[in-house]
């Protein structure tokens, strides 16, 4: 063999293990995940760890509902290898931005497989006719009970693996480990919570987000407004709110990082209340008060008790 | 006959004595109505009918920084919305007499930058829910300090009208005069947009800004038909509003509707049975009067 024959032999086995690497090298670099708003970033980042790069499109403190997509969102929505949704109409404007970023990967419904409850029927008059509240008033604040986030972590952990085979083992261990930490939170929460006499676990908050928490941990939840933050609140609701505090002596109203607090204070004032402090439900904070899906569950279970122990 | 005396007596006056917070809006609109009532009057007198408005949309990015700022603090967003407004007022006159626009050009074009300036401010540092909070206000809120500052600036709005009350009467009318005065007119104006700046400022603390203007101007416009002095017309006026707020609020508890819009749409009501029978070039009431008239 001559020396050119044997230097393209060379050159071209080069280039064979060039293309079989490019491959590998691509599957190193995180995966690009874009979740809808900060709880599920939190949850992805979580059980992705290292094999991921999450950002959310709703930051901490932001809401979800009433979000308007700037073009830089569309932008990182049309950049990503994995997009993460709540569902369960939490994000309305999901689909549109998902078109016109001509997004075509996958979208991961993170509570797929959850059961989904109804908003109270107490607010359903705020929507409409009757047959219009029964339609489409599903509850999509799913997160808010830690059974629920155990689904999501299943979820992710699925859709994670799908997308990157090759490092499935280091997600699977990262996915158990925080089911078991989730486990752990839902026992602090049931136990604190477990402090209160059942007849004082009773609350009012300025959004009712807390649907699924209430069901899951035994907690009556009352709120002077409907499901979404949109609607104004009429003084037939307030004066009802009232009423209800003086007849069932609920004496914690809590004030949502996301809603007009002077409207809870007045209400809390006036029903022989106290407000309670900060509860996080549609994002996390900005500080490091809940700053995590975790640290969310333990501030809000060690507030909500505090408060409606504080009689 | 007494017992549903009574009967009518709790439903008009029940939810007052049995809520707190009803007390409070109706003490608000009551403040409101007093030096909004006026107000709206001169602004439809001087032909400036929509700068109340203009100058509405310019509280928004003073109260955008108060809130950044602050929070959901009332002295903070107060004064950063006077502040924000009256520069709106000024940039607008200064280009009035510095070039040959007239003023209602430079308000559209000030406030119109103010307005987005607000929504820019607001939504780059936090949700859009805020902003709700303050296009729409809400009455049913209004805690001590807020009520405070309503009075305060109602209290002090009239008290400074008595006193310029005149010169800016006249200068409704005769636009010459004061000119003749010298740079006293300008002063007068300014001082009267100043007025108009705080009554705002008020309004959006109880209504928000939009909802503001509306117990402002519809009262205002409707007045028109009922009173000829201006007087007449800012009583006229400061009643309607009042009873505007009034009912409102009652259609609030009573039928759940959102208050804000409420005690808007009451006194869009007004304005349009005003407008056909109003006493003074109402569609129908005066044709009426002049065919009673005419029997007489």
């Amino acid at each position: 063999m001559n020396m050119p024959v044997r230097f393209l032999l060379r050159l071209g086995a080069a280039l064979l293990a060039c293309f079989c690497l490019l491959p590998a090298r691509a599957a190193d670099a995180p995966l690009k995940v874009v979740a809808s708003f900060s709880i599920l970033a939190d949850m992805v980042r979580a059980v992705g760890g290292d094999a991921v790069s999450v950002s959310m499109l709703v930051g901490p403190d932001g809401d979800a509902h009433v979000f308007e997509p700037r073009p830089a969102d569309a932008r990182r929505v049309a950049g990503a290898d994995l997009v993460v949704v709540n569902g369960l109409d939490f994000e309305g404007w999901m689909t549109r931005l998902i078109r016109s970023a001509g997004y075509r990967g996958k979208v991961v419904v993170a509570s797929r497989g959850v059961t989904p409850r109804r908003m109270a029927e107490a607010h359903d008059h705020a929507h409409g006719p009757a047959g219009q509240a029964a339609h489409g008033s599903v509850d999509p604040h799913a997160w808010q009970d830690l059974a629920n986030g155990m689904v999501y972590v299943e979820n992710l952990r699925a859709a994670l693996v799908e997308a990157r085979p090759a490092q499935a083992g280091a997600i699977n261990a990262r996915a158990a480990a925080y089911a078991a930490q989730l486990r752990e939170m839902d026992a602090f929460v049931r136990e604190t919570l477990a402090r209160v006499p059942l007849a004082q676990r009773r609350v009012i908050t300025s959004h009712d987000a807390f649907g699924y928490f209430g069901a899951a941990y035994g907690l009556e939840l009352l709120s002077p407004q409907g499901r979404s933050t949109e609607s104004e609140a009429s003084a037939a609701d307030v004066a009802r709110l009232i009423r209800q505090m003086k007849a069932h002596q609920v004496r914690a109203v809590f004030v949502e990082n996301i809603s007009n607090p002077r409207m809870v204070e007045r209400i809390a004032r006036e029903g022989g209340g106290v407000v309670g402090g900060r509860l996080y439900s549609d994002a996390l904070s900005a500080d490091p008060v809940a700053d995590s899906y975790l640290k969310m569950f333990r501030h809000n279970a060690t507030v909500l008790a505090g408060a409606m122990l504080a009689r | 006959m007494s017992v549903s005396m009574t009967g009518m007596f709790d439903l008009a006056v029940g939810p007052f004595i049995e809520f707190g917070f009803m007390r409070r809006a109706l003490v608000a609109c009551l403040a409101l109505a007093l030096c909004s009532g006026p107000m709206g009057v001169l602004l439809v007198l001087r032909r400036m009918s929509l700068v109340g408005d203009a100058m509405a949309h310019a509280l928004l990015p003073g109260a955008a920084v108060g809130f950044m700022f602050a929070g959901f603090s009332l002295g903070a967003m107060s004064a950063g919305s006077f502040v924000a407004a009256m520069l709106v007022a000024l940039g607008a006159g200064a280009v009035v007499r510095l070039t040959p626009q007239r003023e209602d050009a430079s308000f559209a074009a000030f406030y119109l930058i103010a307005l987005a300036a607000g929504v820019m401010i607001i939504s780059l540092h936090g949700s859009s829910v805020d902003l709700m909070h303050v296009l729409f206000g809400a009455i049913l809120a209004v805690d001590d300090a807020a009520l405070l500052l309503v009075a305060c600036v109602a209290s002090v709005v009239l008290a400074v009208l008595a006193l310029i009350y005149r010169p800016l009467v006249v200068e409704c009318c005769d636009p010459e005069f004061l000119r003749a005065l010298g740079g006293r007119g300008g002063l007068y104006h300014l001082l009267f947009l100043g007025l108009l700046v705080a009554t705002l400022v008020s309004g959006f603390q109880a209504l928000g800004t939009l909802m503001g203007v509306g117990l402002m101007m519809l009262p205002a416009v409707s007045a028109r038909f009922w009173a000829r002095s201006v007087g007449g017309m800012a009583s006229v006026a400061a009643l309607m509003a009042f009873v505007s707020g009034y009912a409102g609020l009652l259609g609030s508890y009573y039928a759940d509707l959102p208050s804000g819009p409420a005690i808007v749409l009451v006194a869009g009501g007004f304005y349009l049975f005003s407008l056909v029978l109003g006493r003074h070039e109402g569609i129908l009431g005066s044709r009426m009067r002049r065919h009673l008239h005419k029997e007489s």
